[in-house]
C-alpha cells in the first residue's frame, strides 16, 4: 500500500480533445496501427500504383512471347498465361476488390443503421423489424448470393454492361445480406440512449422524433456503427472473392482479387506465385482490417481508453 | 423446459416459412419462368407432369404452396415408402433434377455422406484443437503462449479458406507431395492400405476448415474461461485448497463451456456453407459441390432444393443451439 506510485498523481494530464485520446489510444494498439499501415500502403498502391508503373504497350505477338515469364525487372510479379502483367492486374483487380468492399460495406452499414434506429426508437416497430432481422440471420448466405448471381447477372449485365452490372448486382446482393449486425448493435444502443435525460429533456419541449434521431440519438452511435463498418468491409471482400473464385463473380476482363486467384488455379502445379499474389492481398487486407476494427474498439470505449 | 422448448420450435416455423418465400420468389421472379427453361432433354409428358405439378399457370401464391407442397409432403411420403414399402405418395411427381433427370433428392442422399466425412472430421479437429488452446491461453493470460494464439486466431479469421487451402495444396501436395491434391470419392475402405489412402486424402480439407473454425472457437473460450476465472467460486475452491487442476479443469472449465457449445452448435450450419468452397478446392463430391454444379448448368430444381436445405440446417442447429444454452444454463429460460 505504501509503494504507491507518485508520478500519477504528480502529473495531472493536460485535457486532451476526444479525437486526440481517440488517436493515441488506437496508438497503442500495435495490431492497429500495423493494419493502418498496411491498409494505407494497399490503398495507395491500387490508387497511385497504375500512374507510377504504365509498362509500354505490347502487341498480340509480343505479348505471345512473353506469356507465364517469372518475376523480373520487366514484369515485377511475372505475366499470366496471355502475356499481361500481373503487377498491373493485381493493382486493378484490387481497386474493385477494394470498391466492392467499401460499398457494400456502405450499403449494409446505412441499412443496418436504419432499421437498428426505427427498431430501437419506435417501439411499435420493434418487434416486427427485429423478427424480420433474425430471419435474415437465418438465410444461407452463400448459397443464396450465387443464385441470386446465376439468375440476374446475364440480365443486369444487358442493361448495364458486364463490368458495372457485376459490379451493381454483387455491391447490391452483398449489401442487403449483411446488415443485420449493424441493425442489431445500433438497436441496442439506441433502446439505451433514448431513456437518457437529454433525449427526455428533447421531447419535453416537442423537438420532433426525426430531429431526436438526427441529433441526439444518431452522433453517439457513431463509434460503435464504425466498428461494425470496419469489419464489414473485410466480410465484404471476403463474400465477393467467394463468389469470384466460384466462378460467380466478376468476368475475366474486369478482375477482382478473388477471380485472379480462380484463374490462377489451373495453373497452380506451374506458377503457385499466380495464386499466391492475389490470395496475399486479399488476406492482408482482410487481416489489417480487421486489426483496425479491433484497435477502433478499444479507443472509441471510453471505458478502456485512458486506462 | 418444455414451453421454453415449444416457444422456440414454434419461432422456428415462420422463419422456415420466410426463407423457403425468399428462395422461391428469387426463383421465381428471376428473368425467365423456370418452367420455360426446362431443357428439351426432358420427354414431353414428364414437362406436362411438372408443369402441373408446379402449376405453372397459376397465380404466384398457388404456386409457392405446390412447391412447398412438393417440398414438404411428397418428398418426406416417397422417403417413409421407400422405409416402410407403404404408398403414401400414390405416384405423384417428385422434384426432377434437370441434368440428371432423376430425383433430386435422391442425388442429394448419395452426396451427403462426403460431405459428412469430410465436414464432420473437419469440424470435430477443429474443436478438438481449438479447446485446449483456448483453455490454457486464459489460463496463462498475456503469456507468450497467449500472444501466439491471438495472432493464430487472428490470421484464422482473416485467410480465407479458398486461399489456405490453396497453400495447403502448394506446399503439401506439389511441393512436398506428401498428400494427393484431389479427394478421390470412388475410394473404397476395405483394407488397411486403403484406410490410409483415404486419411491422406481427407488430410488437406480437414486441415484447411478445422484451422479456420480452431480459430473462431479457441477465442470464444479463451474469453468465455477469462469471465469465469475471476467469479466468487472460483476463489472460494482455491481457498478450500483444491489443486488447481481441480479448480481450472473442473469448476471454471464446466461453467465457461456454457456459451462454448452453442457457439459449436451455431458454427455447424455456417460450415457447410464453407464446406462449398473446401468441396470445390478439393473434388469432394458433395453438396456443396452438387450445389456449384447445378449453378452452372442452370439446373434450378436441384439449386432451389439445396439452397433450402442449407436453410433448414441453419435453422435447425440455431434451435439446437438455443435449447442446448437453456438446458445448459436454467437462468436464460425464463419461463
Amino acid at each position: 500500500m505504501t509503494d504507491a506510485t507518485p508520478q500519477a498523481t504528480v502529473k495531472p494530464e493536460k485535457p486532451a480533445g476526444s479525437g486526440r485520446a481517440i488517436w493515441q489510444q488506437f496508438r497503442s494498439h500495435k495490431g492497429a496501427v500495423f493494419g493502418l499501415a498496411v491498409l494505407t500502403f494497399l490503398v495507395l498502391a491500387v490508387l497511385i500504383g497504375p500512374y507510377l508503373w504504365q509498362p509500354e504497350k505490347l502487341s498480340v505477338a509480343q505479348a505471345m512471347k512473353v506469356r507465364n515469364q517469372p518475376p523480373s525487372w520487366q514484369f515485377p510479379l511475372g505475366t499470366d498465361q496471355l502475356g499481361r502483367d500481373m503487377l498491373v492486374r493485381m493493382m486493378q483487380a484490387g481497386k474493385v476488390s477494394l470498391a466492392v468492399g467499401f460499398v457494400a460495406m456502405i450499403i449494409a452499414i446505412t441499412v443496418g443503421t436504419l432499421i437498428g434506429v426505427l427498431a430501437g426508437y419506435f417501439r411499435r416497430l420493434d418487434g416486427p423489424l427485429m423478427r424480420m432481422t433474425d430471419m435474415f440471420l437465418a438465410l444461407p448466405l452463400i448459397p443464396l448470393l450465387l443464385v441470386m448471381v446465376m439468375l440476374f447477372r446475364d440480365r443486369i449485365a444487358s442493361v448495364m454492361g458486364p463490368e458495372l452490372g457485376a459490379f451493381t448486382l454483387i455491391v447490391f446482393a452483398i449489401g442487403i445480406t449483411s446488415w443485420m449486425q449493424a441493425a442489431r448493435i445500433v438497436r441496442g444502443e439506441v433502446l439505451a440512449l433514448k431513456e437518457r435525460e437529454y433525449v427526455l429533456a428533447a421531447r419535453s419541449i416537442g423537438v420532433a422524433p426525426r430531429r431526436i434521431i438526427l441529433r441526439h440519438i444518431l452522433p453517439n452511435v457513431v463509434s460503435p456503427v464504425m466498428v461494425a463498418a470496419t469489419l464489414g468491409v473485410a466480410e465484404a471482400i471476403i463474400t465477393e472473392s467467394v463468389l469470384s473464385f466460384l466462378g460467380l463473380g466478376f468476368p475475366p476482363d474486369f478482375p477482382t482479387w478473388g477471380r485472379l486467384l480462380f484463374d490462377g488455379l489451373q495453373y497452380m502445379q506451374l506458377y503457385p506465385e499466380r495464386v499466391i499474389w492475389p490470395g496475399l492481398a486479399i488476406s492482408l487486407t482482410v487481416l489489417s482490417v480487421n486489426y483496425i476494427g479491433d484497435g477502433l474498439r478499444d479507443a472509441l470505449d471510453p471505458r478502456i481508453r485512458g486506462r | 423446459m418444455l414451453t421454453f422448448t415449444l416457444r422456440r420450435l414454434l419461432v422456428a416455423i415462420p422463419t422456415l416459412l420466410f426463407i423457403s418465400l425468399v428462395i422461391f420468389l428469387l426463383v421465381d421472379l428471376a428473368p425467365g419462368s423456370p418452367l420455360s427453361d426446362i431443357p428439351l432433354t426432358v420427354p414431353p409428358d414428364v414437362r406436362q407432369r411438372m408443369i402441373e405439378a408446379l402449376g405453372a399457370d397459376q397465380p404466384v401464391f398457388v404456386r409457392y404452396v405446390l412447391w412447398l407442397r412438393q417440398f414438404f409432403w411428397v418428398e418426406p411420403a416417397y422417403l417413409l415408402d421407400g422405409w416402410f414399402g407403404t404408398n403414401l405418395a400414390n405416384g405423384e411427381q417428385r422434384i426432377l433434377s434437370w441434368q440428371a433427370r432423376s430425383p433430386v433428392f435422391t442425388i442429394i442422399g448419395e452426396r451427403i455422406p462426403q460431405t459428412l466425412i469430410v465436414i464432420g472430421t473437419a469440424y470435430l479437429v477443429g474443436v478438438l484443437i481449438a479447446l485446449p488452446i483456448g483453455i490454457y491461453s486464459a489460463y496463462r493470460q498475456y503469456s507468450a503462449f497467449d500472444q501466439f494464439g491471438t495472432l493464430f486466431a487472428m490470421i484464422g479469421f482473416s485467410v480465407p479458406t479458398f486461399f489456405s487451402g490453396t497453400l495447403f495444396i502448394i506446399i503439401f501436395a506439389v511441393w512436398l507431395g506428401w498428400f494427393p491434391t484431389k479427394y478421390d470419392t470412388q475410394l473404397e475402405v476395405t483394407d488397411w492400405a486403403s484406410f490410409v489412402e483415404q486419411l491422406r486424402q481427407m488430410a488437406l480439407p480437414v486441415m484447411t476448415l478445422g484451422l479456420a473454425n480452431a480459430a473462431v472457437i479457441s477465442r470464444y473460450m479463451r474469453s468465455s474461461m477469462l469471465d469465469n476465472m475471476t467469479q466468487d467460486y472460483v476463489r472460494t475452491a482455491r481457498a478450500k485448497g483444491m489443486t488447481e487442476r481441480t479448480v481450472v479443469l473442473k469448476h471454471v472449465l464446466r461453467n465457461s463451456m456454457i456459451p462454448v457449445v452453442t457457439v459449436i452448435a451455431l458454427g455447424i450450419p455456417s460450415i457447410f456453407g464453407g464446406a462449398i468452397i473446401t468441396e470445390n478446392l478439393f473434388g469432394v463430391n458433395g453438396i456443396g459441390a452438387a450445389l456449384i454444379g447445378a449453378i452452372h448448368a442452370s439446373d434450378l430444381p436441384m439449386v432451389q432444393t439445396l439452397a433450402f436445405i442449407f436453410a433448414v440446417l441453419i435453422v435447425t442447429f440455431n434451435l439446437i443451439a438455443d435449447i442446448l444454452y437453456g438446458l445448459l444454463d436454467p437462468r436464460i429460460r425464463y419461463d
